[in-house]
């Protein structure tokens, strides 16, 4: 005789979906490879925010970061675009349907090098859409090429030694119009997920660098993308809570050590204060934070900036509330008199 | 009265007293910037509003002020409007190419010219009417800055009075054209007209043979440039979402789509667009873009030349390998790299065929009016959305930037069909939803679109392989029968694009073959062969590529067939022989031109006139 136990309730999220509903396919990319923590958190992180699976749109370009959008949300839809292109793609589609979701999952060589133009451009729109970079500092696919994010000196298993100056995908996104500014490193699981929530909640571009090691190609001694490297060198600049529009939690704030910043939906990012001062609205700041943090080899990670309330691409262009794809006939084709009033002037 | 010029002793040529009536061209030589497009625009007006056909031709150079520019106007009672060869009647304002322009005109020509020029001295053989316009313009325009604008309004009023335009057509014309709240500029240069002809009535004897006479052949007729009939042509088909990075000549396209859709385009009742146009940072991100909004579902659409498609290039093939609809628009102009990018040509037709990497095919619909720049753009986006697919436009500078008389366009006759798009309704249909696989025959896969409410809806979309549930593969099998699936798919259009145009002829000797604009030179040619050399032809033009089934019949039924190609490398020519059986290959001959000019019925006839050994 046996005693059958019901299994523990399945735990689902505010639309009543479970985990699995947000899970992809089963990852190519190497065991230990940073891509595979961050589409982790991708996963978790749209699972605890309710987002409806088939209202979001993924985009990716060319190279291992690109293949992970196969990995997360398989109930989406999903665009594998050309080598650094993934930012037009999105652009035509996010205008195309306005109720979509939109997310890139890119990388290093895709934003910094062969779609820098589609990518600096897509910041001065402020397309209302997540763009995850997963930055590794060098070219998995055709095997351990320096990528242009790649820090001076840093070294590549061969020996050779990078002299360039590298990019700066979250200076550039600050100069140029993103309006949610963050870096992180695919190792700091808690930062990683309130960012990406916070970007869930965020109306405008949010530009999300995170340092995602390469355990083949860029993970030895002498490379400033490494695990061991970012372990040491990984200044987180705040810790980081992200309140959700609807969870209510009121919690008692000392003044003076938590900066508050509403989002559109109504949620909440509480940036607690380490060590130093840091404003996240204060665009000269942080791009002056960045560049010190340059100097002195360090990575400083967390919400870099935030412009809650910037006009976006779809704002501009003052488009119906509707999405473009599906309006019907009768709004998209003006009518007979429409062209007899044109003819006539042209008589 | 009669000139000191006209009192020279006239060559033979000119002694006839033969008249030519409605059926010569008038070149307006200008420097560009100096405001003759307004003088020329209500001169071919005029024209056209005494009844007669006409057509108005711009050659401008690649600059903003300051360079040669031609205006030819061509009045035929006939109906031919394509480009003449010969200048009858030539206008000279420009010193830095007059002497040029009248040495290259044929004995017996007329010539109105500023007077300092002295252009009488270069020949005996023409007829020369000098006019002295700026001491005509300063009491018409006292304020010195405006005279440069206003001076060659002038010239208006002397061909009026010499080749008989109606005055009246062409004060209806100038307010016309200066529109409702410009009636002050358009009292001043009225003046100016009537300075110009009053000038001529009192001091020119005519002694040209050129005169225009009412007819009643324009009647319901229109006015207007390929390019705004095709930017027409995409707001009337529901386009919905624009992207597009500026070049001549293609610009103007978008710049009167912009217009139109900012006039009929938004929602009376919140004021908001119903589309989104987006100039793009370059071409690789408008087709990307496009790419993009196709995928989502909207009517996507762009506007582009030569240089902007070898720039989409890769984004096209990929759009064909996945499946997505787009249109785009291909004004063509001369050469790789800038060329003379102001000049018209045909010459993406071979590399925009199969424009892309690894094995692609690309259907091409080839308007030769705005009527048809109208109906095609229309055509586009339902080929585009019924065969997911990249469907190209392929007009051209002089289609597009010229203004043509045309027949007022059709309203669409059929409702919008958006193609084989599956609701979430559908999906609870079906067992299963394969977006790649042929379930009709056609090559073409059901679709849905991103953001449908399904769990089965979701599809990635990649570049890479695939198999026939869009999921990634490398295996042989699944990548060819994709690409054959593509094949079919193509085959399958054959019957979908617009059919060519044929003008059987009984007694025909050989056929003649165009597309596109080619068309005004290849008819009239047919006309002059017949006419010059009692030679008959069979005549046809396509309208599409793929080729249909007519191509081969077309061609089974001539012992020879000319091509008219406007490239250097016979590019029509060389995509029919796709198509064609060695037998039938040895059949066609090549006649080509590639001046950067309208090619001319002339050209064609002396070509085939000597390929023919006559």
């Amino acid at each position: 005789m046996s005693t059958t136990t019901a299994p523990p309730p399945r735990k689902t999220n505010r639309i009543g979906l479970e985990i699995v509903n947000y899970r992809g396919a089963k990852t190519t990319l190497c065991a230990g490879c940073g891509h595979n923590s961050i589409t982790e958190r991708i996963v978790e992180s749209f699972f605890e925010m309710g987002v409806e699976p088939w209202r979001v749109a993924k985009f990716s370009g060319i190279g291992c970061s690109s293949k992970s959008p196969a990995y997360f949300l398989s109930q989406a839809h999903g665009f594998n675009a050309v080598h650094g292109r993934a930012p037009a793609v999105a652009t035509g589609a996010m205008l195309a349907n306005r109720a979509l979701f939109g997310v890139i999952v890119t990388g290093d060589g895709d934003t910094a090098s062969i779609g820098i133009g589609q990518f600096v451009h897509m910041l001065r729109r402020n397309i209302p859409m997540i763009y995850v970079i997963e930055n590794n500092g060098v070219y998995g696919l055709t095997k351990g090429q320096f990528s242009a994010t790649a820090d001076m000196g840093s070294k590549l298993k061969s020996g050779v030694i990078n002299e360039q100056m590298p990019i700066d995908c979250c200076l550039l996104g600050i100069e140029l119009g993103a309006t949610l500014v963050a870096r992180s490193f695919s190792g700091d699981k808690p930062q990683l997920q309130a960012i990406l929530k916070a970007a869930i909640s965020h109306r405008g571009l949010s530009v999300i660098d995170v340092i995602s090691p390469c355990v083949t190609f860029n993970d030895h001694p002498g490379s400033t993308k490494s695990y061991a490297y970012l372990k040491e060198h990984d200044q987180p600049l705040h810790k980081l809570d992200f309140v959700p529009f609807f969870e209510d939690i009121s919690v008692e704030i000392e003044e003076g050590t938590v900066q508050t910043i509403e989002l559109h939906d109504g949620s909440e990012i509480r940036i607690k204060k380490l060590g130093r001062d840091y404003n996240a609205l204060d665009k000269l700041n942080a791009i002056q934070v960045l560049h010190q943090a340059a100097e002195a080899s360090e990575v400083v990670t967390g919400i870099l900036y935030v412009d809650p309330r910037g006009k976006t691409l779809i704002d501009m262009l003052d488009l119906v509330d509707e999405p473009l794809a599906t309006l019907p006939e009768s709004r998209v084709r003006p009518p007979r008199e429409a062209l007899a009033e044109v003819i006539e002037e042209l008589r | 009265m009669s000139t000191v010029e006209t009192a020279l002793a006239p060559p033979r040529a000119l002694e006839s007293h033969r008249q030519v009536v409605n059926d010569f061209s008038i070149q307006v030589a200008t420097v560009n910037g100096s405001g003759s497009q307004t003088a020329n625009l209500v001169l071919m007006r005029s024209i056209f509003q005494m009844g007669i056909p006409v057509s108005g031709k711009n050659m401008f150079p690649s600059n903003i002020a300051g360079l040669p520019t031609w205006f030819t106007v061509r009045a035929n009672k006939h109906g031919y409007i394509g480009r003449k060869k010969e200048v009858d009647v030539l206008v000279a304002m420009n010193p830095e190419t007059a002497r040029e322009d009248v040495m290259q005109l044929d004995p017996g020509a007329a010539v109105v010219y500023d007077a300092p020029l002295k252009l009488n001295e270069l020949r005996s053989d023409l007829h020369f009417y000098p006019v002295p316009f700026d001491e005509l313009v300063k009491p018409v325009c006292p304020e010195a800055k405006l005279r440069k604008l206003v001076r060659n309004m002038i010239y208006d009023g002397i061909l009026a009075a010499l080749l008989g335009i109606d005055t009246e057509e062409i004060h209806k014309a100038l307010f016309k054209q200066f529109g409702p709240k410009k009636v002050k500029a358009a009292e001043l240069n009225w003046g100016a007209v009537q300075a110009g002809f009053d000038y001529a009535t009192a001091t020119f004897a005519k002694t040209d043979p050129f005169r225009l006479e009412r007819m009643n052949l324009t009647g319901g007729k229109i006015i207007i440039e390929g390019n705004a009939a095709t930017a027409l042509g995409c707001m009337f088909a529901g386009v919905t979402f624009v992207a597009w990075y500026p070049i001549t000549p293609s610009s103007s396209l978008i710049e009167a789509l912009m217009g139109y859709m900012n006039r009929f385009r938004v929602d009376p009742q919140t004021g908001k667009a119903t589309f989104a146009i987006v100039q793009a940072e370059d071409e690789l991100a408008s087709i990307g873009m496009v790419i993009g909004a196709g995928w989502a579902g909207a009517r996507a659409m762009t506007a582009t030349s030569g240089p902007g498609i070898s720039l989409m290039s890769e984004f096209v093939g990929l759009g064909y390998y996945t499946d997505v609809p787009a249109v785009i628009i291909d004004v063509q102009r001369v050469g790789p790299s800038t060329g003379l990018p102001t000049r018209t040509m045909q010459g993406d037709l071979l590399f925009t065929a199969v424009l892309s990497h690894g094995d692609t095919q690309h259907p091409m619909l080839f308007p030769s009016s705005p009527e048809e720049c109208f109906s095609m753009a229309g055509e586009c986006f339902e080929l585009a959305e019924r065969f997911q697919t990249p469907v190209f436009l392929m007009t051209d500078l002089d289609l597009g930037m010229n203004y043509w008389m045309s027949d007022p366009f059709e309203y669409p006759a059929r409702p919008i069909h958006r193609g084989k798009v599956l609701s979430a309704e559908d999906l609870d249909r079906l067992q299963e939803f394969a977006r790649y696989r042929d379930v009709d025959g056609d090559g073409v896969g059901y679709r849905t679109l991103p953001g449908t409410n399904h769990p089965k809806a979701g599809c990635f979309t990649r570049g890479s392989g695939h198999n026939e549930m869009a999921q990634y593969s490398e295996r042989e099998d699944d990548y060819m029968n994709n690409v054959d699936r593509l094949a079919r798919k193509f085959d399958a259009m054959r019957g979908a694009v617009p059919r060519p145009e044929v003008r059987w002829n009984p007694l025909a000797s050989f056929g003649v073959i165009c597309a596109g604009t080619s068309r005004y030179a290849a008819e009239e040619s047919c006309d002059q062969l017949r006419s010059e050399y009692g030679l008959e032809a069979a005549y046809l033009r396509f309208r599409a590529y793929p080729f249909g089934p007519g191509l081969r019949d077309f061609i089974h039924r001539h012992r020879r067939v000319y091509v008219i190609d406007q490239n250097r490398d016979g590019q029509l020519l060389q995509l029919m022989r796709l198509d064609l059986e060695p037998e039938d290959i040895a059949k066609l001959r090549s006649v080509r031109y590639y001046g950067g000019l309208p090619i001319d019925a002339r050209t064609i006839t002396d070509e085939i006139i000597r390929q023919e050994g006559l």
